[in-house]
């Protein structure tokens, strides 16, 4: 898209610079360098193993990488603490299980961070929480709990939670996986309209729709490592990579 | 039409028929009739017997002489109205959460009114059949006004019950000296049925945060705290109670600076607080594993720290999902409290002795026990009901 050369210019939002991470004696990541620039849509894709997931938490630290370095925001990922409660603050977080909490009801779901970490009065919290439920399509639920709802009003309700915390980076890891086929649309459109409001934002999916609609670039993990990267039409149309080709072929068919 | 458009029928229902009843959940076949058989017998001769023995062969003049030992022990007469006003404050409670949470009448509210007005019916003093018949009254305009209030007032009231405890020792024990408003009653005159209560109350309200700590101490990345907490939960899971009674007697003195002494009742009290908070413990960490790892996840994500991701996130549904278990527990604790009879208190079982030990009563246990076990029963009887309501309640709707 256009705004790639505008934004080139600016300091990157995120750097990942040779990332490695092991799990015991597995070598899950081998070396990620990347940059994502402020309002950049990212999809990452690959087979199951490569470590995706594994990649976009190390951007908040759920997982720690062992080697390299990765600077958010221009705050670099150490053993800091500070740095990291700072890095979680700017950054959104949605998975695939969803991940609500189930004692508390949707609206406290999504007050809960504002309130407890931002420091917000409850009533402007609420008022956020409310505006962000119209978002999503769902204001009617906020006084229910979780159990409630439906996977794809869970997972809404998961994307207004993060949106909460006025994040200026919005990570997804298969926000769609866990969802019947019949509620992907409605997930899909919600991030398809935070994308286009200008968020900074990295998708771990295999909807190539959703790539081809709203994604700046792609990146294809295979094997811990990053193998290939460009606009949705060089990946579709002409991939370089051996690898790439065969894996687009496979879930492109299908 | 009726062919085309199928309608919504209401499923089919059998009419009831005592002998179609009697057939089919009876005498299905030959050896379930046996078995039927056998068991009415068997529930009629005993049914019969202890009809016979309580109400013709036993002499209940030992538990109506001693009543006030049983239910009180040696609390002074003059300060009982504080465990009246406690009762009190009880009726007024428990009513307002009848109230409030089932929303009508059954047949256990009725049950829980029905019990004062019965002992008002009994031949004791004027005065304290007016008693009772207040307790009555307070419980049911509890109740009342619950049932105007809205859902809301849910959580107040639950919260009104923790401080109730807190109420419960303030009252009787007292805290001004001699001659104040609310004298201190030192503890080795209570007894009874009120010992007995106060044991357990003590035990639960301080063995739980204890508890709890001990848990989130085995889950430290501390070395000190994990293995310090991992040691006395081991150590004293791994004895009985009684040794424990023993030990706080004996041992307690020990680790107190010299001039300081406490009473026996604190001792035991101690014992029993710590003893449960063992047990406790491995409870809340049973609770603590079975939060799904993406709890923890999405409140890490979220930029909460690690005391809000603990009370906040982990907490509140491990407790949750352990309510039938801990009631449990205290139901157990609430009857293991009588080991303290071996030491030398007089709880409700204490007492027990101390009146089979008067002259004119000797010979009489069988009638002593007896109400002592009744009374053991009604009071654990209703603790389970109570919790195995609050899991439906909990099961509806925030799953
Ligand atoms: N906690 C862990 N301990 C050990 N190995 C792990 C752990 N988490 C992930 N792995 C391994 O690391 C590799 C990368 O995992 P990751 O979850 O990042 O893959 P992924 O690309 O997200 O795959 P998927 O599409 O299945 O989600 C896998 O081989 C996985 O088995
Ligand atoms: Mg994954």
């Amino acid at each position: 898209m256009s705004e790639t050369s505008e934004t080139g210019s600016e300091q990157p939002i995120i750097i990942a610079k040779d990332v490695h991470k092991w799990y015991g004696h597995f070598h899950a990541l081998k070396g990620i360098n990347m940059q994502v620039h402020k309002g950049e849509v990212i999809v990452i894709f690959g087979p199951s193993g490569s470590g995706k997931s594994t990649f976009i938490r190390t951007i908040n630290r759920l997982e720690e990488h062992q080697r390299g370095q990765i600077i958010v925001d221009g705050i670099e990922l150490t053993h800091d603490v500070r740095n990291i409660e700072k890095i979680r603050m700017e950054t959104g977080m949605v998975f695939q299980q969803f991940n609500l909490f189930p004692h508390l009801t949707v609206m406290q779901n999504i007050t809960l961070a504002p309130i407890w970490v931002r420091k917000w009065k409850k009533q402007k919290a609420e008022e956020l929480a409310m505006q962000l439920l119209e978002r999503v399509g769902i204001p009617e639920q906020a006084g229910k709990f979780p159990g409630q709802l439906s996977g794809g009003q869970q997972q809404r309700v998961a994307i207004a939670r993060a949106l909460a915390m006025q994040p200026k980076i919005m990570l997804f890891d298969e926000p769609t996986s866990a969802l019947d086929p019949e509620m992907i649309k409605e997930v899909l459109d919600v991030m398809i309209e935070l994308a286009r409001s200008g968020m900074t934002m990295l998708v771990v999916t295999h909807e190539m729709g959703f790539a081809r609609a709203v994604a700046n670039r792609m990146f294809f993990f295979d094997d811990g490592q990053l193998v290939e990267s460009g606009t949705p039409q060089e990946i579709f149309k002409s991939p370089k990579e051996d690898r790439t080709k065969l894996f687009l072929s496979q879930i492109l068919t299908h | 039409m009726a062919a085309l458009s199928r309608p919504t029928l209401p499923p089919p229902t059998e009419r009831f028929t005592l002998l179609g009843w009697l057939q089919k959940n009876l005498f299905n076949s030959w050896y379930n009739a046996l078995l039927s058989v056998l068991t009415v017998v068997f529930i009629y001769w005993i049914i019969r017997g202890l009809l016979v023995w309580a109400t013709s062969v036993a002499e209940w003049q030992v538990v109506a002489a001693n009543l006030r030992l049983f239910l009180v022990g040696q609390y002074p007469v003059d300060e009982l109205w504080r465990v009246w006003i406690c009762l009190y404050v009880l009726a007024f409670i428990s009513g307002a959460s009848y109230g409030l949470w089932s929303r009508g009448v059954g047949a256990f509210g009725i049950a829980l009114l029905a019990g004062p007005l019965f002992l008002s019916a009994l031949p004791f003093t004027l005065n304290l059949r007016l008693l009772m018949i207040g307790i009555a009254v307070t419980g049911f305009f509890g109740w009342l006004l619950a049932m105007r209030l809205p859902a809301l007032f849910r959580t107040p009231v639950t919260w009104s019950w923790v401080l109730y405890m807190v109420f419960v020792i303030l009252m009787v024990r007292g805290f001004t000296p001699a001659g104040g408003f609310l004298p201190v009653v030192p503890s080795n005159l209570w007894g009874g049925l009120l010992l007995t209560f106060l044991l357990t109350v003590i035990g639960i309200v301080f063995s739980f945060p204890i508890g709890v700590a001990l848990a989130l101490g085995r889950r430290s990345n501390l070395p000190i705290m994990r293995y310090s907490s991992i040691a006395f939960i081991e150590l004293v899971r791994g004895v009985p109670l009684i040794t424990v009674l023993f030990m706080a007697q004996l041992m307690l003195p020990l680790f107190l600076p010299a001039g300081v002494t406490i009473d026996r009742v604190l001792r035991a009290m101690v014992g029993i607080t710590l003893f449960s908070a063992a047990y406790l413990a491995e409870n809340v960490r049973g609770g603590l594993q079975s939060i799904p790892k993406g709890q923890e996840e999405a409140a890490l994500a979220l930029g909460l720290n690690g005391f809000q991701r603990m009370a906040l996130i982990i907490l509140p549904q491990a407790l949750r999902a352990i309510i039938p278990i801990l009631v449990g527990q205290f139901i157990a604790l609430f009857k293991d409290t009588t080991l303290v009879a071996i030491v030398g208190l007089f709880d409700l079982l204490g007492i027990a002795k101390t009146v089979l030990a008067q002259p004119e009563f000797i010979g009489r246990q069988a009638e002593v026990l007896a109400f002592v076990s009744l009374l053991y029963f009604m009071f654990s009887y209703v603790i389970s009901y109570i919790s195995r309501r609050i899991e439906v309640a909990q099961g509806v709707g925030e799953r």
